[in-house]
């Protein structure tokens, strides 16, 4: 991945009629990166996408690409390629012709565009699918086609509008692996929307973290899960365990409900409000005479590779992931080792994020289909 | 399953009674008379009047499907275009007049074409003399103003469910405006506009009144040859029905050419009829 910043967006607000889609975003897209869109529906990554591609004007601010400003530039003058996320294929053509389209536009010779097609063909896997119409595909070929179409024109990026939504897990996961390998066989720079954490955390070299409309947290995967930057990112990437009202008591020292715990971050200054993420996985079960926190359980849940246990801590829930059943009712001791806390600057009340209810569905739906 | 009772009746009341049988009474008056199997109303076709009747009625009819399109298709598609609400309010406007009777309609035009009529007063203040009535252009208009709503509303039907993001794509792979018009909206209106040409073509290649009103004798049609033969004389149903069976058979060749347009375009199904 080379370092050169192929897009960049500078201060650009998107609104409707007044209703802010996209507030003040300022972003760079490095050459050859594959680049995720995170976020809730609603959060303004589509719109940032159609941005790009060109289908709407920003309100204001610039998109700059190759040092150029795009903003006055249709889309069909730009050196970017979208794959929709219904496909979009053209249902009055065949496969072949529905690749080619683009190329035929470009009115390149016939025979330079029969082998473009027969190689993208070859790629995606789907070589004697020429004379097919689309209707006659799965859902899974016909995702393929758009990518094809998309790709064999050549964009120096590629831009996939939740690609993967509507396919089932097996085919979504094979296809994760495929988008990543031709991305990286390919080195065009993949700019990815989707609202699936997990499809995120795995395709990505860069996650843009959305909602309302402003970015939350930009950063690598790892970044972005093990060092959320509030309650928001913390809460919509993974399972957490969240204490907002927790207290920096000095460096390496941090005071949750009351109990003081060693920990690995610095630099916040002394009895500072902080908020603290905990991921369920970080922590373990030891015996209750060990331990600083004592629960009983009080829910368990199979969740397939691990149970999901929900443990009172004196009213406090905790939620811990481990491989262990443990009877529900059983008192435990929890550890919590100063690498597995987390603590970030505390949010103002006023900036409290609080998922709403129909993202917490909808992130949980995410999950249901992923598990 | 059990609702398949329902279509009973249809299937074994309505069809034979209202459908099979006068079918079969037609086709025996055209081959029958006075109970004797007989050849010769079909002879009487070698009568070039018919035939220049027929070609006629055939012209016309497509003449006026073509101007139909030529005029509904812009339409469809700046209606397809617009705000859903203006563009609901003007469908009103192109389908109200479908609302009053169809000859009451021919009829307001007859009064607006004839000599010392509105258009030709209109057109006498420019200096313009011309005899409107009567002629195989009143005949056409009264074709085109009848059956153009049924060119429009099938198109716009069609134009309206066309997937926006299939033109987004369009834009996308490169194609300017005038690009994505030719090589994407068009090609998908085609079920629509085939729906068109055919509610178009079939009605007015059978039409009589209309004909009859604004062409007067001179330009009879299949549909008013038919009516004189069946009103002006008990002898007439031979031939009458004869060119009952000729207008049917190019019903059914126009519906077959259409079919197989609709099919080598490969938008099977999706048509509104």
């Amino acid at each position: 991945m080379e370092n050169k910043r192929l897009i960049e967006l500078v201060n650009v607000t998107k609104d409707y009629d007044g209703d802010i889609a996209l507030e003040n975003i300022n972003l760079y897209i490095r050459d050859g990166e594959f680049l995720t869109l995170l976020g809730p529906s609603g959060c303004g990554k589509t719109t940032l996408l159609r941005l790009i591609a060109g289908f709407i004007m920003p309100s204001s601010g610039q998109i700059i690409m190759d040092g150029k400003d795009l903003t006055a530039i249709p889309p069909y003058k730009r050196r970017v390629n979208t794959v929709f996320q219904k496909y979009a294929l053209f249902p009055h053509l065949n496969v072949y012709d529905n690749i080619a389209f683009g190329l035929n536009i470009k009115k390149l010779p016939k025979a330079v565009i029969k082998e473009k097609v027969t190689e993208m063909l070859a790629m995606v896997n789907l070589s004697g699918f020429e004379n097919r119409y689309i209707e006659q595909l799965s859902g899974g070929q016909q995702q393929r086609v758009a990518i094809a179409r998309a790709l064999v024109n050549e964009p120096e990026v590629l831009l996939l509008d939740e690609p993967l939504g509507a396919l089932d897990l097996k085919l979504r996961k094979g296809m994760q692996i495929e988008l990543k390998r031709m991305q990286q066989k390919l080195g065009i720079t993949f700019v990815y929307v989707t609202h699936d954490q997990e499809e995120a955390l795995t395709m990505s070299d860069t996650i843009v973290v959305m909602n309302h409309g402003v970015i939350q947290q930009i950063g690598t995967p790892v970044d972005v899960y093990n060092e959320p930057k509030n309650q928001f990112v913390a809460k919509f990437i993974g399972e957490s365990n969240i204490f907002p009202s927790s207290v920096m008591v000095r460096d390496f020292l941090v005071r949750i409900n009351g109990i003081e715990y060693e920990c690995v971050d610095k630099g916040f200054g002394n009895n500072k409000a902080v908020d603290v993420v905990i991921r369920p996985e970080d922590v373990d079960f030891i015996s209750p005479d060990k331990a600083k926190l004592v629960g009983a359980v009080k829910s368990v849940l199979f969740m397939g590779v691990h149970y999901e246990f929900t443990v009172d801590c004196s009213g406090v829930m905790w939620k811990v992931h481990s491989t262990d059943y443990v009877e529900p009712g059983t008192v435990v001791g929890i550890e919590i080792l100063p690498d597995a806390i987390h603590v970030m600057k505390a949010q103002k009340a006023e900036e409290e994020v609080e998922l709403t209810e129909e993202e917490l569905m909808e992130r949980d739906l995410v999950r249901e289909d992923a598990e | 399953m059990k609702r398949k009772i329902l279509a009973y009746p249809y299937i074994f009341v309505w069809l034979p009674i209202f459908v099979i049988v006068p079918m079969l009474f037609i086709a025996y008056y055209a081959f029958f008379d006075n109970g004797h199997f007989t050849l010769e109303f079909v002879k009487n076709l070698s009568d070039s009047m018919y035939w220049s009747v027929i070609a006629r009625s055939a012209w016309m009819a497509v003449l006026a499907t073509i101007i139909c399109l030529i005029i509904g298709f812009p339409v469809a598609y700046m209606l397809s275009n617009m705000k859903k609400s203006v563009a609901t309010m003007l469908s009103i406007f192109y389908i109200l007049p479908m609302w009053m009777n169809a000859l009451l309609r021919t009829y307001a035009w007859k009064v607006l074409l004839a000599d010392g009529g509105l258009l030709s007063s209109l057109l006498g203040l420019f200096g313009i003399h011309a005899k409107l009535l009567y002629t195989q252009g009143a005949v056409l208009l009264g074709t085109v103003y009848n059956f153009l709503p049924f060119m429009i509303m099938p198109i716009y039907t069609t134009l309206m469910k066309l997937d926006r993001s299939h033109l987004e794509a369009a834009r996308d792979l490169g194609a300017n405006g005038v690009q994505t018009f030719f090589k994407v909206v068009l090609p998908l209106s085609v079920p629509g506009v085939i729906s068109g040409v055919t509610m178009v073509l079939v009605p007015s290649m059978s039409t009589f009144a209309i004909s009859k009103l604004l062409g007067g004798s001179n330009y009879a049609l299949l549909g008013d040859l038919i009516e004189q033969k069946f009103m002006l004389s008990s002898t007439g149903y031979g031939m009458g029905s004869v060119l009952s069976l000729i207008l049917l058979i190019l019903v059914l060749i126009s519906t077959a050419i259409m079919r197989r347009v609709e099919k080598d375009n490969g938008t099977e199904g999706g048509t509104l009829w």
